[in-house]
């Protein structure tokens, strides 16, 4: 332990901003007491207790929460009836992100999260700081990632550096100033957004709407279908454009440079809430280029970090949103710091023809038996009949997507890097690093075994935890794996004898 | 169906203890309990009941029972393990064989469990886990001595391999 180091405290500004985010949690809450409430009393008193309690908690907490950073390890104590001390060492942290809520955005604060290797239980989740100022939490973004205190000016930053292409996100996506964390005109905005729903208008209400609602039950059926199905259809491309806003908006990607060579890419996105998410480099494993078969349609991908310590949602170690192909595996090769050739664009080797066979098989059996129910049904009841024959359209569209699935599949092992593919609706390419490996996986079902191929899985501590490659001939995988990690499979292979000076005491049965 | 194995590794050099069969059977047999023990109960409350369920709890019996009596020599002939100065090496899994490989520098932990049916037969389950999120690597009925044994010897292997194993 170190006593020199002094605690500190999170922002003061929590006593404010604690409270009211729970308050904002619990408002339906308060909004059904007030409205089924039977007497004043309950509708007077009911309020004043919950922010009483809520602001008796917030100076709780902002009172017993303490954090320090001492030179080996960081250190969090909260909790006042329950106590909870955690403690990360240092050299296990792997990223820190840093969110900004629209409530924290408007005091200035942020929320910082370092995630450390996983792995030990009690280190598993790393720790939280819910909040710091903004401007304490680039402090410590910067000191737990052991960057200069002062930030390198991005011009400095070699390679790395992608935003939003021209025209998407539109305002703001390139200018340095109004992604400013200190720009307060700009924090300002996002309150009205909820505006429409805290004023509790209910669109019945409004006279045109009521108006085209009784015209919908009058017309035919077939317009009242339609039209609903085109407003579903609005409201589905309006919800994912904002959604898309709020995720993307003001994207850059940087590359934090510091002394020792050793950098820390960093992705900043988001319009409401603000995140920024730092990538030790030492850290990053490989890359994974993504493409959704819409976007792949588009000419489009996203490129994600494989590293130790990110969270596995959707949005986790995205470097880029959906974007052109090309940028895509250009953003991968600059963040891998390798030729594009020698990664994610790397020619792959095909699979052999069982896979095919595989694929065919695994996508036609369950259509073919669910045609068949089909038209056992219809043949049962007479206004099913349909059912049959429409159910043959499946056939040639599982048929299809099971050659487009033979056709991802493909893997390649580089000078640095293994390489592999797969998948139709979500087709991922993978670009591990050789020396992120950590250990192999050979699966083999009974079908696998009749047809000969194997799926082998290159294990290693960071992203999902293991990247596989789907149906390769067996002795090609025991190659494959004995290539990219040499030595370690050397004594397993076939010929060799067992090293029986491990674990020879337990040995039950015959060799 | 052991010698049918396709894959170009040699299989690991040890097997599980003999006792491991009759761990398999016991689990199976806790399975079976659990399964067509309340078909059974409805079917002794309601004196009777429905012909198909009947026909099911007759059913569960009997995948079971065939199930315990024919897979755990196959789990036994397949289940192997091995453990040199540089890796873990297992092999498990009946209609998925799963063959896996873990260097020992990259372990983390190593531990013994012990089942309440394991404990009775005096076996244990040794777990090895890596910096993946994939699982660790499980080496099942093995003898109880020999467990601690193992765990021991990687254990040491382990401490002396610097570094955090990512």
């Amino acid at each position: 332990m170190d006593a020199v180091t002094p605690w500190r405290r999170l922002d003061p500004r929590m006593l404010v901003v604690g409270p009211a985010a729970s308050l904002v949690r619990l408002l339906p809450v308060i909004v059904i007491v007030l409205v089924t409430g039977q007497s004043d009393v309950m509708r007077l008193w009911f309020p004043v207790g919950i922010a009483a309690v809520l602001v008796i908690g917030g100076v709780v907490r902002w009172r017993t929460t303490r954090y320090r950073i001492t030179p080996d390890r960081v250190e969090l104590h909260s909790g006042w009836l329950r106590r909870q001390r955690i403690s990360v060492p240092r050299d296990r942290i792997r990223t820190v992100d840093l969110t900004a809520r629209v409530l924290h955005r408007l005091f200035g604060l942020s929320v910082v999260r370092v995630a450390a290797a996983s792995g030990v239980m009690a280190e598993l989740q790393g720790l939280r700081l819910d909040a710091v100022s903004t401007a304490e939490a680039e402090r410590l973004r910067h000191e737990l990632l052991d960057r200069p205190t002062v930030a390198a000016p991005v011009e400095d930053a070699p390679a790395v550096r992608s935003r939003s292409w021209p025209g998407w996100t539109g305002r703001g996506c390139g200018s340095r100033r109004s992604r400013s964390p200190r720009s307060p005109h700009r924090r300002r905005r996002g309150p009205l957004f909820n505006l429409f729903g805290e004023l509790g208008v209910d669109p019945r209400d409004i006279a045109p709407v009521d108006d085209a609602a009784s015209r919908l039950v009058a017309a035919p059926l077939w317009f009242g279908v339609l039209t609903i199905g085109v407003a579903v259809l609005g409201v589905a491309v309006v919800g994912a454009l904002l959604l898309f806003a709020e995720r993307w908006y003001g994207f850059t990607l940087t590359r934090e440079p510091s002394p020792d060579g050793d950098g820390a890419l960093r992705v900043r996105r988001g319009l409401l809430t603000r995140r920024s998410l730092s990538v030790a480099e030492h850290r990053i494993r490989g890359a994974e280029v993504t493409e959704p078969l819409l976007l792949r349609a588009g000419r489009g991908a996203q490129v994600r970090a494989v590293s130790t310590g990110l969270s596995r949602d959707a949005q986790g170690g995205a470097l880029l949103p959906p974007a052109p192909r090309a940028e895509a595996h250009r953003v991968a090769s600059a963040a891998l710091r390798a030729d594009p050739a020698q990664i994610t664009l790397a020619p792959l080797r095909r699979h052999p023809r069982a896979a095919l066979r595989r694929r065919l098989t695994r996508a036609l059996a369950p259509v073919v038996l669910f045609t068949a129910g089909a038209f056992v049904l219809g043949a049962a009841v007479p206004w099913l009949a349909w059912l049959g024959p429409t159910s043959l359209l499946l056939v040639p569209l599982a048929a299809l997507l099971a050659v487009d699935r033979f056709r991802s599949l493909g893997h390649q092992l580089t000078s640095g890097h293994l390489v592999t593919r797969q998948g139709s609706l979500l087709r991922r390419t993978v670009a591990l690093q050789r020396s992120g490996v950590i250990g192999w996986t050979f699966r083999q079902s009974v079908f696998q075994q009749r047809a000969g191929v194997v799926t082998v899985e290159a294990v290693t501590a960071a992203g999902a935890g293991g990247y596989e490659v789907l149906d390769v001939a067996a002795a090609d995988a025991v190659a494959l794996a004995d290539a990219a990690a040499p030595g370690l499979l050397g004594p397993f292979l076939p010929g060799t004898d067992p090293d029986l000076s491990v674990g020879a005491a337990s040995r039950t049965g015959p060799a | 169906m052991t010698a049918a194995v396709a894959l170009p590794l040699r299989p690991p050099a040890h097997q599980v203890s003999p006792r491991a069969v009759l761990w398999w059977r016991l689990r199976a047999l806790v399975t079976l309990v659990l399964l067509a023990g309340p078909q059974a109960v409805l079917l002794a409350v309601f004196g009777g009941g429905p012909g198909w369920l009947v026909a099911t709890a007759l059913a569960t019996t009997a995948v079971v029972a065939a199930y315990a009596v024919a897979v755990p020599p196959l789990l036994y002939r397949i289940h192997r393990w091995e453990v040199t100065p540089e890796a873990v090496y297992t092999l498990s899994g009946w209609l998925v064989r799963e063959w896996r490989i873990a260097p020992i520098s990259r372990v983390q932990t190593v531990d013994t469990q012990h089942g309440p049916i394991e404990q009775l037969l005096r076996l244990a389950t040794v777990t090895v886990t890596t910096a993946s999120a994939r699982g660790p690597v499980r080496i099942r009925g093995l003898d109880q001595d020999a467990a601690a044994e193992l765990a021991r010897t990687l254990t040491e292997t382990t401490q002396a391999t610097p570094g955090d194993a990512t």
